[in-house]
């Protein structure tokens, strides 16, 4: 598992490319992310090759790579406080529906310069394009890239840096050769992550691959986490024995008779 | 040093986490309230989730008062008898501020509710416990007696049936208006979340007239049987208390609350009360400054619990 010489998530050839079209091959520094007591985030290095043959054609824009991260899904309440007769109440809200509750868009140039609109859109490339659904009445949609509430999930999500579009974050060492920095805050979410590889040449999109990793509490972390989760009772009667000793014993300790 | 909390699921500062224990821990022990509605918007500030921050704080509430009510204790300043009346009229408070915590929810002015009771609560109690101390104050200046208790003066409480003796209180009063208080302490602080030390202690002081001294130590025994039963009971339904956070917390607050009970021994009863009454009042203040001040973000994000 932890060998990241050998490279898991190997690019599958697409049935609709040409034979001689490029493939992209790419790894993951780390596929399991331990959080221990001392865990204060981590960032993940991407690197990968994008594979030729002779008989493939010369590209006249070199290539481009937009890379997806994509956490654990959640439902979030976005809320906005309005003023009414005087004070600021909580008026309006809506349900974003098994959302990412980690998001990284990196790519190697701001999307527009390298391929078109109605790609962005088909891809979910950035958070313009990517789909956040949200609970309208009986139905999940998503709504206008400028929604208020979806502007202010996405910034409030950015601020707290689980959300994050850099398009300058994929870089080429050699023309074939890229890596790209993954940045996981310290508060990111418990779970499994997706990894999308993207690689465009010409405005097009030309191979695709994809990658993983996880992340999981071990050690001391998950022993109290799986208590709390599993054993809720005697963990409560466990902590709140706790308090009475810590009372019993500052009392003890700082007795003054 | 940074230690990440299993539960809480992001890394804090522990030196940070044990001074605001260690602060809050002393204005407890001095005052003889929880200090929960103070540690909570503290903990939602270091980026815990409120949820999380309100289960656990209980814990850290039980332990602090736990600390101060042994020393309390060994000065025999606490009534036992007192607190077990308020205790049963909290557990009847507690189930009917349950019942209109949930009806408030489904209609979904839960957040203003306790906003505004937080304003009127807090402000309310806080400016009369100012007024009054400061009378006292002026009054012992000025050289005549203060008596906050009038042994001659005859309530209509005492006209009540079913009269119980508090011996450490020196008090002779029916039953009926300490289980009434208890009911109040406990109906409100199951709406609003917390432990209601800040309204305790003055209801004691004013209602029952229980002297300043005792009023403290019983004030945190309540306070105990009703924090340490919280903490089960979140831990039970919720999961969501985190022993690491708690321990930290704890520790720093045992300490404090030593400190701040042994301060609040040597100031006098009424510059203790005007303390508190200031107190109170500053912290209404700022839930009504977040009322009416214009927000500079008007959006806010909750995760929506995996069970509904």
């Amino acid at each position: 598992m932890k060998r990241a010489g050998i490279l898991i998530a190997l690019a599958a050839g697409l049935a609709s490319t040409p034979a001689a079209a490029e493939r992209i091959v790419a790894s993951l520094s780390v596929h399991r992310v331990m959080v221990t007591q001392s865990f204060t985030g981590l960032d993940i290095v991407l690197f990968g090759t994008v594979e030729r043959d002779s008989a493939t054609i010369p590209r006249r824009s070199g290539y481009d790579l937009a890379v997806t991260v994509t956490g654990p899904r959640e439902s979030f309440v976005t809320r906005q406080k309005e003023r009414m007769a005087g004070i600021w109440v909580n008026a309006e809200s809506r349900t974003f529906v098994d959302v990412p509750a980690y998001l990284a868009v990196l790519a190697t140039r701001p999307f527009d310069d390298f391929t078109s609109a109605e790609t962005q859109s088909r891809l979910q490339l950035g958070f313009r394009r990517i789909v956040l659904p949200q609970q309208i009445g009986a139905d999940l949609a998503d709504v206008v890239r400028d929604d208020p509430f979806r502007v202010a999930f996405i910034r409030l999500r950015e601020q707290r840096k689980l959300y994050i579009e850099q398009t300058d974050a994929v870089t080429f060492m050699t023309p074939q050769l890229f890596r790209a920095t993954i940045p996981l805050p310290p508060e990111v979410p418990i779970g499994n992550y997706d990894v999308d590889v993207k690689l465009f040449a010409d405005g097009a999109m030309i191979a695709r691959t994809n990658s993983a990793f996880e992340i999981v509490k071990v050690g001391f972390e998950r022993f109290v986490a799986n208590s709390a989760q599993n054993h809720g009772v005697l963990y409560g009667l466990a902590t709140a024995l706790m308090a009475l000793m810590t009372g019993w014993f500052a009392s003890v300790v700082f007795r003054r008779d | 040093m940074e230690i990440y909390l299993p539960v809480a699921e992001l890394p804090v500062n522990v030196m940070l986490i044990l001074g605001m224990g260690l602060t809050v821990g002393f204005i407890s022990g001095m005052f003889g309230i929880g200090g929960g509605f103070l540690m909570t918007p503290l903990l939602i500030f270091v980026g815990v989730t409120p949820a999380v921050a309100v289960a656990t704080v209980a814990s850290h509430v039980a332990a602090s008062s736990f600390s101060g009510a042994i020393s309390y204790w060994r000065k025999r300043s606490l009534d036992l008898a007192l607190a077990l009346m308020l205790l049963i009229g909290g557990l009847f408070g507690t189930i009917a501020g349950v019942w209109l915590f949930t009806l408030l929810r489904s209609l979904g002015q839960l957040d203003l509710t306790i906003g505004l009771s937080y304003v009127i609560l807090l402000s309310s109690v806080g400016g009369l416990m100012v007024a009054e101390s400061m009378r006292s104050i002026a009054r012992a200046r000025s050289g005549r007696k203060v008596e906050l208790r009038r042994p001659g003066s005859h309530m209509w409480l005492h006209g009540l049936p079913l009269k119980m003796r508090f011996k450490a209180s020196r008090l002779y009063v029916s039953v009926i208006p300490v289980w009434g208080v208890g009911l109040i302490i406990g109906f409100i602080g199951s709406i609003m979340g917390i432990g209601g030390g800040f309204m305790l202690v003055p209801m004691l002081i004013y209602f029952l007239r229980v002297p300043t001294s005792v009023v403290i130590g019983t004030s945190m025994v309540v306070t105990l049987v009703t924090m340490a039963a919280a903490t089960v009971l979140h831990a039970a339904t919720n999961h969501l208390v985190d022993a690491v956070l708690a321990l930290i917390l704890m520790l720093g607050g045992v300490v404090g609350a030593q400190f701040g009970a042994r301060a609040g021994q040597k100031v006098a009863a009424a510059q203790l009360r005007l303390l508190l009454g200031v107190l109170v009042v500053a912290v209404g203040l700022r839930f009504a400054y977040d009322l009416i001040v214009s927000p500079t973000e008007r959006f806010t994000i909750r995760l929506l619990d995996k069970t509904s």
